[in-house]
């Protein structure tokens, strides 16, 4: 695997979810996405970013361009110190919220990427991974 | 006062937008389009989202919102200018706008909204995108 | 050592134009079909260049390893010789008759210019092992440019399959052929919801005659493509139901939650009625006067 990029972004307010968002397009149409692949990844983006604000008390992304042969991904890494998620399956359910949310985050934006995969437990924190591919 | 400018069309008001929404500005354009659809009577509600390249759940819920609002208060909300991409996504993200009704553009829009006043309707149809 | 590996980089120096001459001959024979690796500008130029390259790739005495990084631009002119062979329709066995063919012109040379027959075997040794691994390169380089041929023409092929065709103002027509899976339903949604912007159609007739199941995973494309399509303000008929099909979706006890016709005959006189159009017989003509 080649790192084609590593860019390190705070998550701790609403603008940044905006600016995460930003970040996350341009690398996405560096990495030659299509227009409709880069929409689905921004918006996974957006979904956690958003958890990561709202529930995880703020955190950090991770935008990672890495080549592998022909293929080229975007993976994102969210981080967050929050009160961490009691439990995951309850969470991943479509329509599941413990706020005011349409409860489609993590579920919605599993949906969007080729990759997903979440580690949280109470007191710990929680960190998602997104990942996808042309 | 809303950093989204709110325009009138006969009976219609017409919401444009055009930038990265955040949550102040969310919680800004549901009040004022509330206060404007009292205060101008109007019976139907257009958001054109043409500018927006990416919807996600909050601003669907925002959207959520506006038409349930609008509909406590009699009035139509139809969304348009989706993008392809944006359809495509929201699909995939298993988001469903309920009570939104959606056309392509604002010409088709403000044809709707007039088919369904005139028509005299306001359904109590849930299906939504 | 160094001096023994490079001895045989030396001749190929010195005697280069005849060397050159007699591996573009051997290229030219080596092949069974007879328009093979004709002696033309192209060849002649990337034969050139390899022999300079093989030169500057070994500057530092490293023959074994051809994935180092001074093997780089060697293994980059030998990418570009296989994408060329493989859009003109070469095998990789003739694509690799670019490098293997020099071995015996390169082994005459060898013969005639070095005395000793222990040096002789060494010589010929290395340079087997060096222009083996070259050769092998390029049928590696071969089977990956065909692939990422094949899998354009695949994408092509996928986008032609999924016509959508306009039947009358504001109506749009889109038959599908053949199964519906992830990757297919991508492309449908895409070249339809396209299409209405394009368009401004408010009706598109999904005509499933082509489909040759129908179950859950079908369904599900399905039913996303409808609700992209009324996300883009166009409302859809399904057509082409066979009575099979019929069964199965309530067997399956499926919600597709759209007005289905059985035949695209019917959603079209369904579309035009939703449009406020009729259809009408014209009136007879007036007999003529015949003067």
């Amino acid at each position: 695997m080649i790192v084609e990029a590593d860019e390190l972004v705070p998550v701790r307010c609403s603008d940044d979810v905006v600016r995460a968002r930003q970040a996350v397009r341009a690398k996405a149409v560096a990495a030659g996405f299509s227009l409709v692949d880069q929409t689905k990844i921004i918006t996974a983006a957006s979904e956690i970013a958003r958890n990561t604000v709202d529930y995880g008390g703020g955190g950090t992304l991770r935008i990672e361009v890495l080549r592998n042969g022909q293929r080229c991904v975007v993976r994102l890494t969210f981080r967050d110190q929050g009160p961490g998620i009691p439990d995951i399956s309850l969470a991943m359910q479509d329509g599941y919220t413990s706020g005011q949310g349409l409860g489609l985050g993590l579920s919605g934006a599993k949906r969007l990427v080729n990759e997903f995969a979440i580690t949280s437990a109470p007191g710990q924190g929680t960190e998602v991974i997104l990942a996808r591919w042309k | 006062m809303a950093e989204i400018p709110i325009l009138k069309i006969g009976d219609c008001l017409l919401v444009s937008i055009q930038v990265d929404m955040h949550d102040r500005l969310a919680m800004a354009l549901q009040d004022d389009l509330t206060q404007r659809i009292v205060q101008d009577r109007a019976r139907g509600v257009m958001i054109d989202i043409s500018a927006l390249e990416i919807v996600d759940s909050f601003i669907g819920r925002m959207l959520n919102n506006i038409a349930a609002m609008s509909r406590v208060l009699d009035a139509v909300t139809v969304v348009v200018g989706m993008r392809p991409a944006v359809a495509i996504t929201l699909v995939e993200l298993g988001l469903t706008l309920t009570g939104v009704r959606t056309a392509l553009n604002v010409d088709k829009g403000l044809a709707m909204i007039r088919t369904i006043i005139d028509r005299g309707e306001q359904e109590d149809d849930r299906r939504g995108g | 050592m160094a001096e023994t590996q490079s001895l045989f980089l030396t001749l190929i120096d010195k005697h280069q134009s005849a060397l050159l001459d007699d591996w573009l001959d051997r290229m030219a024979r080596g092949s069974a079909s007879g328009a093979a690796l004709r002696r033309d500008d192209g060849t002649l130029d990337q034969a050139k260049r390899f022999l300079d390259q093989l030169r500057r790739s070994t500057r530092h005495g490293q023959l074994e390893d051809i994935n180092a990084a001074d093997w780089a631009p060697m293994r980059e002119l030998l990418e570009d010789v296989s994408r060329a062979r493989v859009v003109q329709g070469f095998s990789p066995t003739e694509t690799a008759t670019f490098v293997f063919s020099l071995k015996q012109p390169l082994f005459q040379l060898l013969r005639r210019e070095i005395g000793s027959a222990d040096r002789l075997a060494d010589e010929i040794w290395t340079a087997t092992r060096l222009l083996d691994s070259l050769g092998l390169y390029t049928i590696e380089c071969h089977a990956k440019t065909r692939e990422e041929l094949i899998g354009r023409q695949q994408q092509e092929l996928l986008e032609l399959s999924t016509p959508v065709v306009q039947l009358w103002d504001g109506i749009l027509a889109l038959p599908l052929i053949g199964t519906l899976d992830s990757a297919r339903t991508q492309i449908v949604m895409e070249s339809l919801l396209e299409r209405i912007v394009a368009s401004g159609a408010e009706i598109a007739i999904i005509d499933i005659t082509g489909v040759p199941t129908v179950d859950t995973l079908v369904a599900q494309h399905l039913i996303k493509t409808i609700s992209a399509a009324r996300l883009m303000g166009a409302d859809c008929i399904l057509s082409g139901i066979r009575p099979q099909i019929a069964q199965t979706i309530v067997h399956l006890g499926l919600e597709l939650n759209v007005v289905s016709k059985a035949t695209m005959a019917d959603a079209l006189a369904l579309a035009l009625r939703r449009s406020g159009k009729t259809i009408q017989d014209r009136p007879a003509p007036t007999p003529r006067q015949n003067d």
